[in-house]
């Protein structure tokens, strides 16, 4: 789950994570209001949305007068942002956060994350700070420094020395960004976050570390206690469709293609496509119905995929270990009923109760084209596709 | 042989009374597995399935010898049933549970580290070695008892993996899933290894999928440690980056995260790479027989 920039400052902030005084504002008016509040000469003016690349695509503006911030809200407030990381459509900025600008010397990375190489918690930073740390990383990689985290004794401070000093932090700064590394990983810890990002941390005006940006993201399965993480989930956010999904515990992605999926396990729903895509055809979706899937959740998958209007045909392929393919089958009887489907269903069942799922579709009046295993799915779907009018 | 279980393994399950370990401990009985009890706190005392049930993962070790454990608990409980495992000293742990907290599996690693345990999972169908010995959910019948290793990290993959070769005459060994989260137990390589020492394993089909460096470094390990051959595969050619594909470990991070280059990878590291997922039983058939 992703949180806001200004939020996640907010959760640094908690933590003793020094953060430029800033104010989110939903209005022009409220943003000419924060910067007046903030004092200062120079602001920055920056959108509150999910995706990466803000600066690149314009959401991020200096401004050096009251009305120059209301100019720069106003031209972000209510609009869509395209981004590198958006797609064309851009995403709706909603609010904007309003910052005191402040005199930079220079810029790191600072980031936390859990390393599945190592398998821990690992501290990444770099003196390049501010770009992109992937293509640092691809291409700079003696400019990168790990650290893994011992669980059992937690960030050592000689660690974050370690770290500070290979990134080229002198004198005061190294107990200094010792602190902050240690704010920063007892915030990961306690909130279950799976990434920390601060790019750029940022060495301003008198010499002081302060993150001028903030990125965080948390572990899913671990909401369930953590309350404060839970209530700053922003559905806005996210695709309704999926967001619709989860609430029927169904974990579903939108693609661009013309074949709707509806599989279970996220192995098989991922080969499921990939089978698609190696006979010529393009996956409109990913969905995984999950284990112990009743009739009412596959009719619930059927009602997701079938809102997406590019889908032209519906691949159901289930391989029941801990589902049963009788109560699948039940499920696609009764979703023919209550959806009036108007494109062709291709069915591969197979595993526990196949036989009784098998009958179920067979005594059924619907069309449905029995496949009787993934190529064959695969080859019936394209198939089918070739043969009906575009 | 086979590796991790056999037919004389003494299993418990953690979570015993619940419904689903209820349901696959009859399943896995009724196809030879040697269920000797389980735990359920509180009800300790009881008889389930007429197997005794205990408080305490300690109490069933000391009273029925107990070598493997099956973990059923919701997830959140998940981390301390591992731990608790551990500390009794159960050899081979399976953690059927799908959720685990990822901070909670760096905390369970970190205290296996000097316990000489192989953790299997989470969010794993579990380890069959058919006909012998189940501990998961799998749906037995698919399985036949032969000599083909297979080891993956989605279940119902594994299913349909082990559901193409069983069409060709192909038999396996013993069949492990790792589970599809970014920290687990056992990695590729640990069951590989196993594979590889096993006298009755011939030959192996790993099957992967988008995420983290596992398959590339189990190839290479193979390079220079295996001789039995190797077909593999990884899901997720046509999963779009930066999106998370329903595993908590799915996701494609960077440039050479890809299916496509993992795959390109293993080929060049000798592994005989499956493209197209329908074709892995006729891949692994021909490259075996």
């Amino acid at each position: 789950m992703n949180i806001h920039e200004y939020q996640a400052k907010e959760l640094l902030r908690e933590y003793g994570v020094r953060v430029p005084p800033g104010r989110v504002a939903h209005t022009v008016d409220n943003a000419a209001t924060a910067a007046e509040e903030l004092g200062g000469e120079r602001w920055v003016v920056k959108a509150q949305i999910h995706a990466g690349g803000r600066g690149k695509g314009g959401g991020i503006r200096v401004a050096g007068s009251i009305d120059e911030v209301r100019h720069c809200a106003d031209q972000l407030i209510g609009r869509h942002l395209v981004t590198p990381q958006t797609g064309a459509a851009g995403r709706l900025v909603q609010r904007v956060l309003v910052e005191r600008a402040c005199r930079i010397h220079k810029e790191f990375y600072l980031g936390l994350v859990i390393d599945r190489g190592t398998q821990r918690i690992t501290v990444i930073a770099s003196e390049a700070g501010g770009m992109d740390i992937e293509e640092v990383a691809a291409r700079h990689p003696g400019r990168i420094v790990r650290e893994a985290v011992d669980p059992a004794v937690g960030l050592m401070d000689f660690q974050c020395r370690k770290i500070a000093a290979k990134i080229g932090l002198t004198g005061r700064q190294i107990p200094e960004a010792t602190k902050l590394m240690q704010a920063l990983y007892r915030c990961f810890r306690d909130n279950d976050a799976l990434l920390a990002e601060i790019n750029p941390l940022a060495v301003v005006d008198e010499g002081q570390l302060m993150a001028l940006d903030a990125k965080m993201s948390f572990d899913g399965n671990a909401l369930y206690r953590r309350e404060q993480i839970t209530a700053m989930r922003d559905f806005d956010e996210e695709d309704p469709k999926e967001v619709e999904a989860t609430g029927h515990g169904l974990n579903y992605i939108a693609l661009d293609g013309d074949v709707g999926c509806i599989v279970n396990g996220a192995g098989l729903a991922m080969a499921t496509m990939d089978a698609i895509s190696f006979h010529g055809g393009k996956p409109a979706n990913f969905l995984d119905v999950g284990g112990g899937a009743s009739p009412e959740k596959v009719e619930n998958a059927f009602r997701i995929v079938l809102q997406d209007p590019s889908v032209r045909i519906i691949l159901v392929n289930i391989f029941a270990g801990i589902n049963r393919c009788d109560w699948i089958a039940e499920g696609l009887v009764q979703a023919m009923r209550d959806l009036k489907i108007g494109v062709p269903i291709v069915v591969r069942l197979a595993g526990t109760n196949v036989d009784a799922g098998r009958a179920i579709l067979a005594a059924s009046a619907f069309p449905f084209i029995m496949a009787d295993n993934l190529d064959d799915a695969a080859t019936r779907v394209m198939a089918t596709l070739r043969a009906a009018p575009a | 042989m086979s590796v991790f279980v056999h037919r004389d393994t003494r299993v418990i399950l953690q979570g015993f009374t619940g419904q689903h370990a209820t349901f696959h401990a009859q399943e896995s009985m009724q196809n030879g597995t040697n269920v000797v009890g389980g735990v359920t706190p509180g009800k300790g005392g009881m008889t389930h399935l007429g197997r005794p049930v205990f408080d305490t993962v300690d109490q069933a070790v000391q009273e029925t010898g107990a070598e493997v454990s099956g973990i059923f608990v919701p997830a959140p409980f998940a981390a301390d049933a591992i731990m608790e495992a551990l500390e009794a000293g159960i050899r081979v742990i399976v953690v059927i549970a799908d959720g685990v907290p990822v901070q909670d599996m760096v905390r369970v690693k970190r205290y296996a580290a000097d316990k000489h345990a192989v953790i299997i999972g989470p969010n794993t169908p579990g380890i069959i070695t058919p006909g012998a010995c189940k501990v998961g959910i799998m749906p037995s019948h698919i399985y036949r008892a032969g000599r083909i290793g297979v080891v993956s990290r989605s279940g119902t993959l594994n299913y349909e993996t082990v559901q193409q070769m069983t069409e060709l005459g192909l038999g396996q060994s013993t069949c492990v899933g790792i589970g599809g989260d970014p920290v687990n137990g056992a990695d590729f390589v640990t069951v590989l290894r196993a594979f590889e020492e096993d006298p009755d394993t011939d030959a192996v089909v790993m099957i992967g999928e988008i995420g983290g460096p596992q398959e590339v470094d189990a190839a290479r390990w193979a390079r220079e440690n295996m001789h039995k051959p190797l077909v593999g595969f990884v899901a997720g050619v046509s999963a779009p980056p930066g999106r998370r594909m329903g595993h908590a470990g799915a996701i494609i991070a960077g440039q050479s995260d890809t299916a496509d280059a993992k795959m390109d990878l293993m080929e060049e590291l000798g592994v005989h790479v499956v493209r197209n997922p329908a074709l892995i039983g006729a891949t692994a058939h021909r490259v075996f027989s």
